[in-house]
């Protein structure tokens, strides 16, 4: 047996911070997502254009550094809002950043999906009176997900693993609760790779869950086998 | 209690006095091509009418047009004798959805949609659009499928049915709308011969109910057998149309002579 030297319940704790803040970002950066990818096809040229700016700057610049910028960011900001100094709290911080960075990528792969739904399916919407918001309901995001589920998946591993990037503006994540059960008891080998197991773990449900989904948005539709 | 008024067998004709669709002078351009120029058509009621056309020829425009899957540039369009506003190209989109109701729409490719089960496709607009319970969109789906001979299929996803079948439900899903017209944009053109005869057999069923159809084939003796009337378009505009009989007995117009010439020609191959 692995001796924790006391840090189990800590380890534990930090685990569960990491899932809640990866859970937070991920509903929040879907909802971004979705709303990018809605400007990104919007009939209006100033829509897109922002879409397209958001999604441009946060996809070409490295997540660390938008962790940085928009928690230090955010402390000067609040500060001068307030007129006295804020400390910006890291859990709320970390699910900021990451849910901005989460969704412009989503934004990307939720505009293609939409695009890739075939017109005829939309068509027969429209022919039978059902108005705008009825056909994207009932028909286009059903639909889409087909589409979306497969690169969302790949995006929700990517975000699990980069809350361990938050750590660096002091979230008490497994990230940062084995970095200092190892800087103390002198085994970093021992708690690093138990970090790298909680983060398996949860990858490894996740992919579970996502086959799951992928099977359910894919009904009806006939796969070669 | 006034006998009469139960037994109101209609006089003959009258229902054909009545009429469901009128266009007049409708044009379509895509950009600098003009693909509908200038085309006036009146349906009444009851009344099957095909268009025919070689591709290219504005048919599937012309029906799109109809139910304002393709905005028409300019022209005028009464449904049920209303006239649906169509002024620089803005008619409000609560409109439209009104039109559309009013208009039963049969695809080549007929877009059943692929999430949802066979029941499901005929029920969700009924429920949602016209606002009928559940239950009632359920009976009343449950009939168009025995009608459509698809009964045991209602719980099946349209990609375990033959396109045949698919197309069936397509047309029992826009019969759900009761609507006034029923617009067909050529339904077997994507079907294996072999299961052409299945669908034929529906719409014709429809056309004996004395239900208002407008078709867009290449089925010319189906055209011939089952239709009042035959238009025959040509770049945009009616080159031809005339009671079925004379249209393909008699043509005038060389072009269509050239084109059942060609028909029939294909037919013997």
């Amino acid at each position: 047996m692995i001796d924790l030297q006391g840090f189990g319940d800590q380890i534990a704790v930090g685990a569960m911070t990491t899932f809640r803040i990866a859970m937070a970002s991920l509903v929040l950066g879907i909802g971004v997502g979705l709303l990018g990818a809605t400007a990104k096809l919007s009939q209006f040229q100033v829509l897109r254009r922002l879409a397209n700016a958001y999604t441009t700057i946060i996809r070409g610049v490295p997540e660390l550094l938008i962790i940085l910028i928009l928690y230090f960011g955010g402390t000067v900001a609040l500060t001068a809002l307030f007129g006295r100094y804020v400390e910006v709290d890291a859990f709320a911080a970390g699910v900021f950043s990451l849910t901005i960075v989460f969704g412009a990528y989503a934004a990307e792969v939720f505009r293609a999906a939409i695009q890739a739904v075939p017109t005829g399916q939309i068509e027969a919407a429209q022919a039978l009176g059902l108005s705008k918001a009825l056909t994207w309901r009932l028909v286009v995001v059903p639909q889409m997900w087909r589409y979306a589920l497969p690169g969302l998946g790949n995006l929700w591993l990517t975000l699990l693993k980069d809350t361990a990037l938050v750590s660096v503006v002091g979230l008490e994540d497994v990230m940062r609760k084995t970095g200092v059960a190892a800087g103390s008891t002198h085994t970093p080998l021992t708690f690093y790779s138990i970090a790298a197991s909680i983060y398996l773990s949860f990858t490894s449900i996740s992919l579970v869950c996502l086959t799951l989904l992928e099977r359910r948005a894919n009904r009806g539709v006939r796969i070669a086998e | 209690m006034n006998i009469k008024t139960i037994s109101s067998e209609p006089t003959p004709g009258s229902s054909a006095t009545r009429v469901a669709l009128r266009v007049r002078d409708l044009k379509k351009c895509f950009g600098s091509l003009e693909v509908i120029r200038g085309v006036s058509l009146t349906a009444h009621r009851g009344e099957v009418i095909s268009i025919l056309g070689s591709s290219g020829s504005g048919k599937s425009t012309l029906l799109r047009c109809l139910n304002f899957l393709e905005t028409p540039s300019d022209g005028e369009i009464w449904i049920s004798g209303r006239q649906v506003s169509l002024r620089d190209g803005r008619t409000g989109q609560r409109e439209i959805n009104a039109l559309r109701m009013k208009l039963g729409m049969v695809f080549q490719s007929f877009n059943l949609w692929s999430h949802k089960t066979v029941l499901e496709n005929i029920v969700e607009a009924p429920i949602h659009v016209i606002g009928l319970p559940k239950r009632e969109a359920c009976l009343r789906a449950e009939e168009l499928l025995l009608k459509v001979g698809l009964a045991d299929k209602r719980h099946v996803y349209p990609c375990h049915l033959s396109g045949g079948q698919q197309q069936r439900v397509a047309i029992a899903r826009a019969l759900a709308m009761e609507p006034e017209i029923l617009l067909f944009d050529e339904p077997t053109s994507a079907l294996d011969p072999e299961l052409v005869g299945e669908v034929l057999k529906v719409i014709r069923s429809l056309a004996g109910e004395g239900r208002t159809m407008l078709i867009v084939t290449h089925e010319l003796g189906f055209a011939r057998q089952v239709s009042n009337r035959v238009v025959f378009l040509h770049r945009g505009q009616i080159e031809e149309e005339n009671e079925p009989g004379a249209f393909f007995g008699n043509p005038t117009s060389p072009r269509l002579k050239e084109f059942l010439s060609a028909q029939s020609g294909e037919a013997r191959r």
